[in-house]
């Protein structure tokens, strides 16, 4: 009797608070429970693929000028069409959406560990450095953020790698805040109170017992800022600061001459734009049913 | 809450003089010279060095750093940004002449929104887990993924192919010919206004939904109210003081939507004037500008946190 009750007792007490799940259980539970998320998820894995096998899968070279074929209507040949230089929409479309991913994960990724890092660094410290780094993100955070953007890439100029610096700087602040406010509850934790009296270094307890406990909180950030680092970027491009031609951004493929050739060939400011809007749209639905699903606080919301 | 105010006033100081601070050392220090950059120096052009010297002392580069951050503060506190190195006009004259049309754009576009967003939030927060709530959310993820620049680009698209339609090129400020003014005006307010509108509905259905779960909503409730008089009179009246606040901190993704929407629409306003300097690579104007826009953006925060603690007295006390 007393060795059940200490069997269950012990059951209990190292049960985790659901079952554990295998990988592709918990793949399919999200997908269950979270059919917008899949949906998104599915946009998400489409457009790597595209990314990735851009040379095989694209039915032209991108860059191809061939003036024998401007403003070529959307056919069997051209699906979408050819633009005022008689390259291939579709080749161009399915090009940029490497660009789009590139610059959208890498600012996004540079933002959110640079600001989660000083994050952990301000709640951990505390004191002087805190005050400081909270007041600096305070102040950049009054910076509308395609603001600050622009006026970044306005000094490095256009060029692809620009980009990213300038869409990852006002991530920054925004991913700093978030992390701070879980660092702070985690260092309250008594096993990081624990270790510390043990003798455990500086660095060992930010590194081994802080930083992952803010993964999570890291990762629903960096998908929540993935939608909106594409956008900024279309965006800079289709001010004339991003990405310059020829490069096939989706921005880009939108700004000036589109227009101009509105009467003649809609089908060149239609395209690029539903490709940036589906991008947009699968990482905003994965980001918002990924943070739900980790972060049960704000589920429902 | 005077004191309230004062607190906030005095907080209002440093963050000015940080932001202040912020974009001068923005524009001055990442790597790239402005006075090689205006003779064209670095697309790897020859520059005679005189040349560059004296354009340096023009525009007193050639003084240390801290000189020319005081320099450019004090000018600021008397309301001299400069002059503009594309016309040569002062910054403050050109900034006047374009600030009523993105005024009125910000003012529409913020109205629509809240008459669209308001109903459309509370509609998705009393019909929480319906299809109504589902589809009125994949319009809001929906209008936030789509780029406004391309709203715009659609509209026109729109307008040319179906009625051989023009822009306007003119602005005429509504109280001196407003059909001409709304006809400009219509299209780059449906533009800015939808994707701020798909912000605000979101907002309004989260907070209604916690207001839903609050207490005296239980209260209201178990008297046996009428579930409109519930949700209209207690739940909406409730959840508009965050509504307000979002006013406030999406302000920054208005100005977004005007530099895009000015641009798309080739409308004479600081959007377009920014995405211009920026072009023309007008670096006084670019810097007065950054600075003006986060200087309203910090104003707006201290009007709504005000505002908010006029109508909610307990945060003066915190």
């Amino acid at each position: 009797m007393a060795t059940t009750d200490y069997a269950l007792a012990h059951a209990r007490a190292s049960a985790p608070m659901a079952p554990r799940l295998t990988t592709a259980a918990a793949v399919m539970k999200f997908v269950r429970t979270k059919p917008l998320g899949a949906a998104g998820g599915a946009i998400i894995l489409a457009m790597l693929v595209v990314g990735a096998f851009s040379e095989v899968l694209a039915p032209y070279d991108p860059y191809q000028a061939d003036y024998g074929l401007q403003f070529t209507r959307p056919s069997v040949e051209h699906w979408f069409g050819t633009d005022e230089f008689g390259r291939d929409l579709m080749s161009r479309l399915i090009y940029g959406a490497r660009i789009a991913l590139f610059v959208g994960f890498s600012a996004s990724f540079i933002g959110c560990t640079i600001g989660g890092l000083l994050g952990v660094m301000s709640a951990y410290a505390g004191g002087r450095v805190d005050l400081f780094l909270e007041r600096l993100m305070d102040m950049l955070l009054a910076f509308p953020q395609l603001i600050l953007a622009l006026a970044i890439a306005s000094i490095l100029g256009p060029a692809v790698q620009n980009v990213v610096i300038a869409i990852s700087i006002p991530i920054i602040p925004r991913a700093a805040r978030v992390v701070r406010a879980t660092a702070l509850s985690v260092k309250e934790n008594v096993y990081v109170e624990a270790v510390q009296a043990l003798g455990a270094s500086r660095p060992r307890v930010v590194l081994q017992h802080i930083v992952p406990n803010v993964v999570a909180p890291y990762i629903i950030l960096l998908t929540a800022q993935l939608g909106g680092a594409i956008l900024a970027e279309a965006a800079l491009s289709y001010l004339g600061l991003g990405a310059a031609e020829p490069t096939p951004s989706w921005g880009l493929m939108l700004s000036g001459s589109a227009l101009s050739y509105a009467e003649k060939a809609p089908w060149i400011a239609i395209f690029p734009g539903i490709a940036i809007s589906l991008g947009v749209f699968g990482f905003n639905l994965f980001g918002e049913s990924l943070r739900d699903a980790l972060d049960p606080k704000l589920r429902g919301r | 809450m005077r004191t309230y105010i004062l607190k906030r006033l005095l907080l209002v100081v440093p963050t000015l003089l940080g932001v202040a601070t912020i974009v001068f050392l923005i524009m001055r220090v990442i790597p790239g010279d402005v006075a090689l950059l205006i003779l064209g120096g670095d697309d790897g052009g020859q520059i005679d060095a005189q040349q560059l010297a004296a354009v340096r002392q023009q525009l007193g580069l050639d003084q240390p750093l801290i000189v020319q951050f005081g320099t450019w503060l004090w000018g600021v506190l008397q309301f001299d940004f400069g002059k503009s190195l594309w016309t040569g006009a002062p910054v403050l004259d050109e900034l006047l002449i374009r600030l009523p049309l993105s005024l009125q754009l910000a003012l529409m576009a913020t109205l629509v929104s809240v008459i669209i967003s308001i109903p459309l939030g509370m509609l998705a927060a009393v019909r929480q887990d319906t299809w109504v709530d589902y589809v009125i959310r994949v319009i809001s993820i929906g209008g936030l993924a789509i780029p406004g620049f391309w709203v715009g680009i659609l509209c026109i698209l729109f307008l040319v192919i179906v009625f051989g339609w023009g822009p306007p090129l003119e602005y005429h400020p509504p109280w001196v010919d407003p059909w001409a003014n709304l006809s400009m005006m219509v299209w780059p307010v449906v533009t800015v206004g939808y994707r701020y509108s798909a912000v605000t509905t979101r907002m309004t259905r989260s907070t209604v939904l916690e207001v839903l779960r609050e207490d005296y909503i239980r209260t209201a409730w178990a008297k046996g109210l009428a579930q409109r008089v519930i949700v209209i009179r207690h739940a909406l009246k409730n959840s508009m003081l965050p509504v307000i606040t979002l006013i406030g901190t999406e302000f920054a993704f208005l100005i977004g939507g005007l530099v895009v929407t000015e641009t798309v629409f080739t409308l004479n306003g600081i959007g377009r004037f920014v995405v211009d300097a920026v072009a023309h690579r007008d670096y006084p104007v670019v810097q007065a500008l950054v600075f003006l826009i986060a200087f309203s953006f910090v104003i707006v925060n201290l009007l709504v946190d005000l505002t908010y603690a006029w109508f909610d007295p307990r945060i003066r006390y915190r």
